[in-house]
Order: C-alpha cells, then structure tokens, then sequence
C-alpha cells in the first residue's frame, strides 16, 4: 500500500508538466467541478466549479454562511472530519481526483496544507511545532536534516530571525502574530503544493495581519494558495484572482482586479461595495 | 442601485454628485455669460464673469478634498471607486471650463466696441450655443446615467470642431483683407478656440461617465485633431 502511494506521488509529480491549463494560459492546479455538499439534509454547495491556478492567491469571499469555508475544506478533505457532511462532484489535485478511494488522506493533507483563522500552535517548543510534521512523514533522515527544515521553514514563514535563539520556548508564547507565522511554517515544513488559509489574519492587529499578507505573497512563488477572508481588501491586496460565494453558490470568479473594479454580477458588486452581507 | 449597509457612505457619494451639479450649473452660467459679453459687448458681465470662476475653483478644491476623505475613510471599490474617481475627472474638467469662460471675458473686454461683423458674431454664438448644449446634455446624462446619452455627445463634438475650422477659415480671410481687423480677429479666434475646448471638455465628461456607469472606456474612434492643427514632425 505505501509503496502503491509512493509511486502514485511520483506519478502525480511527473504528471504537473501536463496540468490543464486556464484561459490565460495559467496552469490549473486544483480543479473542482459540480462540487455540492451537503450536511445532513441541509445543502451547503450547489454545483460549484473553480479553477485553482497554480503558483496564485485565490481568495474566496462572501458573507458569512455563503460556503466558501466549506469549500475551502473540501480542497483537503477537512470536511471528512464531520459525520454529517457529504461531498459530490469531483476535485482533482494535479488532474487526480482527491476523493478517489485509493487517496491517502494524510498524504493528501501534507500536499494541501492548511492554516486556521485562530493561531492553533501545538503546546510544544518551536522547533517541536514546526518539526513535528516532517518527522511522522519521515522527511528527515538525520537530526540535521530536521533542523535545516525547521529553519528553512521559519525562514520561509518570515520568523526565524524573531525565535531563533529560543527555539526550545513553547510556541503559545509567541505574539499572535507570531503564532499564525509558526502555524505557516509549521505548514510549509511538509512541503505542501498548495496552502489552505481559512481568515488567517482575522485574529491578528494590522502589523501582523501586513507580515502575513506579505508572506502569503512571496509564499506564492513557490505554492499555490486559497485564502477565504472576509476581509474585502485584503482579497483585493493579496489575491490574484477572486471567487464571491453568495447562498451555496459561486456567483464571480475573475481576476481580482476586475471584481474590484468592475464586477460583472449585481450581487457581487452590492457585497463588496457593503449594500449587503 | 441599493444602498450602503453604512448610511453615511451614502450620504458621502451624494454629496460628490450633487457638488459635481452644482459645479456643472456654474459651469454652464459661466459659459453663457461669457459669451453674452463678448456678443453684447458687456464689460460689466464679463467683469463678474471672471469675478465668478473663483468660486467654481473653489468647488473644485472642496470636492477634490472630500473625495480624498471618503477614498480615506470608506476603501471604496467597484462602482463606488468609480463614482469618485469620475467626480474627480470632472469636477476638473468643470474648472477648467470656467477658465475658458473667464478667458472669454477677458477678450470680450479687450476687443469692446471694436466688434462689428454680424457674421463673426453669428459663427461664434452658433458655436457657443452647441458648447452649451453639449455641457447641459452631458450634465443631464451625469445625473440619469444614460449611456445613449453620453455616446451622442461624444459623437456630437465633431460639428463644433467642424464649425472651429470653417470659423478659422473666415478669421483668416478678415485678417488678410484688412490689418486692422487683425486685433479683434485675433481675439476671437482664442475666444472660439476656448469655445472649442470647451466642446472637448463635455467629451471628457462624457467618456468619464461612461466609464462610471458601465466600467469600460468609451470606444475612441473621434478623430482628435481639427484641420487647422498643425502636424509636427
């Protein structure tokens, strides 16, 4: 089984030369199609279809109970975690359906990263915070190898410089600010493909909130991200493209600069402009 | 449209539009009174005319800092970002309307009593008169928002250019009959220059309202230039 996965991994690595590509020539990263999901009776997606482009910041907005959180969750499989929640359609990471039943979830989630709205750092050190996924993924091979991801994942998550002579503190003495930066870190350790981000500046002071958003876009360059934030412009400063989630359903999505600027549906145009939420 | 969750966000983007009302009604008096000056040969108008276009820059400096504010205070996007965005594109090109009424009057009291050619007088007020139309149907249109409006403006602005050239034309034909129409002629033809800037300055207003209601640009397939510029190399 696990050398099954190992090679469908490699499969799949091979396989991103051939990604589909969108309209703009953008390779698609994550590709959702028909997506509708459902807890209990309740339907909480109808029909969703988006394109993930790779190595982009896709910001999903929309008031509260629209489902862009739920969307966001069925990218990794977070909702698998809710007895009550049953996801249709397909959502294809790398063209290869993440539903499928030969998916390992585990795997799948250190592919697709995720970071939560509230800093959630484990009650360990920093180091163990950040170390702890390459090791039950058996990333390192050697105590040094461990402490160069450590680092270089710090590095990446802009806060090395800040805990480096303290890396053996707990990591819920960190600043708020600091802590979601761990949270990324501790995110980026795995080497993911793509970065799940649910309001990840909402519990945070403007100072923190523009290190992070700054992160998010040199984080880019390497990852392809989705962030939901009901944060108009910060979707508007750090995302390429914008998907607006109304009642269950994707109504827009362009690239942020027209949904900004010029909106094709009336509903987006009243939500950003604050006539309704 | 609906509106703002935040009433007073409202009451901030109706305020800018009703200002920007207030100029184009100045703007337009201030047309029309210089052109009266200068064809009645009413110093005292175009004295007050000039006297006037203070309080439209005035307007102008007002709404440019109340756009800044709300810009500040509210992070406008989408139509809204526009609204303020055209408010202030006008509002300038309002103001500037009013220098040209101002420089108007300025001539129209340079050139008193030495104004006597019904047909100079005809062709200047036939082009003044289109002017105006022009600035209250793209004021209208600023109010209603109607594209179809705002389009014929646009198209119309040709015959005011058209009617510039043929006026040139005429000037030129006085200045070189007889020197000492020079003077005069020489002032209406900046007089008719302006008049013909002002035509210009209605279809700037046009393309920014276009821009404001539908979020594209107005094709631009006006040929820009009238005959009597001259082609630099």
């Amino acid at each position: 089984m696990a050398m099954e996965m190992t090679a469908g991994t490699v499969q799949t690595q091979n396989m991103t030369g051939a990604l589909p590509l969108a309209e703009d020539g953008v390779p698609i990263k994550m590709q959702a199609q028909k997506v509708n999901v459902h807890y209990g009776e309740k339907q909480a997606l109808y029909g969703v279809d988006l394109d993930v482009r790779k190595n982009n910041v896709t910001a999903l907005i929309g008031p509260s109970g629209c489902g862009k959180s739920t969307f966001l969750r069925c990218l990794n499989r977070m909702n698998d975690t809710i007895d009550i929640c049953r996801v249709g359609g397909n959502i294809l990471l790398d063209n290869e359906d993440i539903y499928d039943q030969r998916i390992d979830v585990v795997e799948l989630r250190a592919r697709v990263g995720m970071v939560f709205q509230k800093p959630n750092p484990f009650p360990k050190s920093i180091f163990e915070n950040v170390a702890y996924g390459p090791r039950i993924h058996g990333l390192a091979q050697s105590k040094a190898e461990l402490d160069e991801i450590v680092a270089t994942s710090l590095q990446k998550a802009g806060l090395f410089e800040e805990v480096k002579d303290r890396l053996d503190e707990p990591g819920t003495g960190l600043s708020g600010g600091q802590q979601q930066r761990l949270c990324i870190a501790r995110a980026i350790a795995v080497s993911p493909e793509v970065i799940l981000m649910d309001e990840p500046c909402s519990a945070l002071d403007p100072i923190a909130t523009a290190k992070v958003e700054e992160l998010i876009d040199e984080l880019r360059e390497n990852y392809t991200i989705v962030i939901v934030t009901h944060s108009m412009q910060q979707a508007a400063r750090v995302s390429q493209r914008t998907a607006f989630f109304h009642l269950g359903y994707l109504v827009e999505e362009g690239k942020t600069n027209d949904i900004f600027t010029n909106p094709k549906d009336q509903r987006t145009q009243d939500y950003i402009t604050g006539r309704f939420g | 449209m609906s509106d703002h969750i935040v009433s007073s966000f409202n009451e901030d983007l109706k305020d800018l539009a009703s200002r920007i009302v207030e100029m184009g009604g100045l703007a337009e008096t201030l047309v029309s009174d210089a052109v009266q000056a200068l064809l009645r040969k009413d110093s005292g108008l175009a004295e007050r005319t000039i006297e006037a276009d203070r309080r439209l820059d005035e307007m102008q400096t007002q709404l440019e800092e109340r756009c800044i504010l709300v810009i500040a205070r509210r992070q406008p996007v989408a139509r809204d970002l526009r609204e303020i965005f055209a408010a202030l594109r006008i509002s300038n090109d309002l103001e500037r309307v009013g220098d040209m009424a101002k420089n108007i009057s300025k001539r129209a009291q340079a050139i008193e009593g030495n104004f006597n050619s019904k047909q100079l007088a005809l062709g200047v007020e036939h082009m003044a008169e289109l002017a105006m139309e022009q600035l209250k149907a793209v004021l209208d249109a600023y109010t209603t928002g109607d594209l179809e409006a705002v389009e014929q403006v646009h198209a119309r602005d040709k015959q005011i250019d058209a009617l510039y050239t043929s006026l040139f034309r005429q000037l030129l034909t006085y200045m070189m009959e007889d020197p000492r129409n020079i003077t005069m002629c020489a002032h209406l033809l900046f007089c008719a220059k302006n008049i013909e800037r002002i035509g210009d300055h209605a279809t700037n207003i046009a393309e920014n309202i276009y821009y404001m209601v539908s979020g594209d640009h107005l094709p631009i397939d006006r040929p820009k230039k009238d005959e009597t510029d001259v082609d630099l190399p």
